[in-house]
């Protein structure tokens, strides 16, 4: 075992040696940004090997306590990487990189008068994602209960692991409609395939989206490469075609 | 796309295989011992080896993440001594996998074993073989067929695991990312022609496996 172990190192430091390799935790909701973003970093680096981990913060969190080998942290609420950088997990100071919105989206029901259209009787499962630890989850609870609505849903309600999960519960037509993030909807798998309407963000608190460098052994260049980038000019364009709000930037009318 | 295709699958089978060959290893003087020596507490030890086939797989992978965490004691010995870390890497998936799979190795070795006339090791015996070259030389060609279900079983049930691997491995690709794994991700992602390609491998792959264990289990069977 110790030998399948040590020639299988072997064979992993030769190869990393020519470039190294920085391991993602990216929130679900930036499925198909992320992807984009990663692409484009590529094109500029192509000898680099970037490996990209989808799930819900909350999930991602837990990990990087127990020590999974992520080198940088994605989050959905800046939250998680402020705790990792009280515990000392971190390398960097938590950076706010993106302003995401929650949105109401069906190919079933017209969404499009708002919050009333939950009211329905087409619609019998409303997707949220987990508020336990999901942050889209979480505000779109906040939303429903600011609108009074929420204990009148909870029997509807079904809660996707994370908001990905969530947005192929309602693409799928499994449920009538899906709290779900912009982010997914302005997506090319979901675009064409249903309506959205976006919820007005004063009924929850700001998905503040934050990264965090993992503090590691040993000091991966790459990895601080990839977070220059994803301030850049470029980086930011992309985010914003997915429905993005960019920190330091005037607000959308 | 079909580059990652063939990395998991690769992946996939790496950890079948391995698991496999060290399952093989180790169960089969497991298999002997509850075979042919009785002792007090046997019943408890093979209830404990067929704990996998009834214990939910989150159960088994909770329990293995605790025993992984630098935290607690088998964790934090790797940890300081060793410096190795198995949540999160493929060791810690085959560690969790072995664990996983050692009923379906050693349920068929130890039904082989029993299943063979004890005539046939007296016989051996009594004309001077050891135990040993009594194992391998009449023992084992009288078993194919149990080792054959043995090795497939195992190596089937190694791909078919979900619930252990998300929990030890983290969904990393090309070190934990196995094909279960890469389905649940890619349905997530909504592609679901990814998913499906998955999938019809998975299914071809356990329905050849099995039709090759029944065939040979009923070329062994008596005839009517």
């Amino acid at each position: 075992m110790k030998r399948i172990i040590l020639s299988i190192v072997i064979v992993l430091t030769t190869i990393s040696l020519s470039a190294q390799k920085v391991v993602i935790a990216a929130a679900a909701d930036l499925r198909y940004a992320m992807d984009e973003v990663v692409v484009a970093y590529k094109k500029h680096n192509p000898k680099s090997d970037i490996k990209v981990t989808y799930g819900s913060s909350g999930n991602a969190y837990q990990q990087i306590l127990n020590g999974a080998p992520y080198d940088i942290y994605f989050s959905a609420d800046i939250m998680y990487p402020r705790k990792l950088a009280e515990q000392g997990l971190t390398a960097s100071k938590p950076k706010l990189y993106a302003i995401g919105f929650i949105v109401l989206w069906s190919n079933q029901i017209d969404v499009s008068s708002g919050m009333s259209s939950l009211n329905d009787i087409k619609l019998k499962k409303l997707a949220i994602a987990n508020p336990e630890h999901a942050p889209y989850g979480k505000r779109a609870q906040e939303s429903l209960q600011h609108y009074k609505l929420y204990d009148k849903l909870k029997d509807k309600i079904i809660m996707g692991e994370n908001i990905a999960q969530t947005a192929q519960f309602s693409q799928t037509g499994n449920a009538e409609i899906g709290i779900l993030a912009l982010s997914l909807v302005m997506s090319p798998a979901m675009k064409n395939q249903g309506k959205y309407y976006l919820i007005d963000s004063k009924s929850y608190s700001p998905l503040e989206q934050g990264y965090v460098i993992i503090k590691k052994s040993k000091v991966n260049t790459e990895t601080y490469k990839f977070a220059k980038f994803v301030s850049s000019p470029e980086a930011r364009g992309i985010l914003k075609n997915y429905g993005f709000k960019l920190p330091n930037e005037t607000p959308n009318p | 796309m079909n580059e990652d295709f063939i990395n998991t699958l690769l992946l996939t089978g790496k950890l079948a295989g391995f698991t496999t060959i060290i399952l093989f290893i180790i169960g089969m003087p497991i298999a002997y011992l509850l075979a042919y020596k009785r002792f007090w507490f046997k019943s408890f030890v093979e209830a404990m080896i067929s704990m996998p086939m009834v214990l939910p797989p989150t159960v088994l992978g909770f329990y293995m993440l605790v025993a992984y965490s630098p935290q607690n004691a088998f964790g934090g010995f790797l940890d300081k001594y060793l410096d190795v870390r198995l949540a999160f890497s493929f060791e810690g998936v085959l560690l969790a996998s072995v664990v996983f799979s050692l009923p379906f190795m050693i349920q068929p070795l130890q039904n082989g074993l029993t299943a063979i006339p004890v005539s046939f090791r007296e016989a051996a015996y009594t004309l001077g073989k050891s135990k040993t070259e009594t194992f391998f030389k009449v023992l084992i060609p009288n078993m194919i067929p149990s080792i054959v279900t043995a090795l497939a079983m195992t190596f089937a049930h190694c791909i078919g695991e979900f619930g252990v691997v998300i929990m030890v491995g983290g969904n990393m690709p090309g070190e934990t990312r196995v094909a279960s794994i890469a389905i649940y991700d890619e349905v997530q992602a909504l592609n679901y022609d990814v998913a499906n390609q998955y999938s019809l491998v998975l299914f071809i792959i356990s329905l050849v496996i099995l039709t090759v264990i029944y065939s040979m289990n009923g070329k062994s069977a008596p005839n009517p």
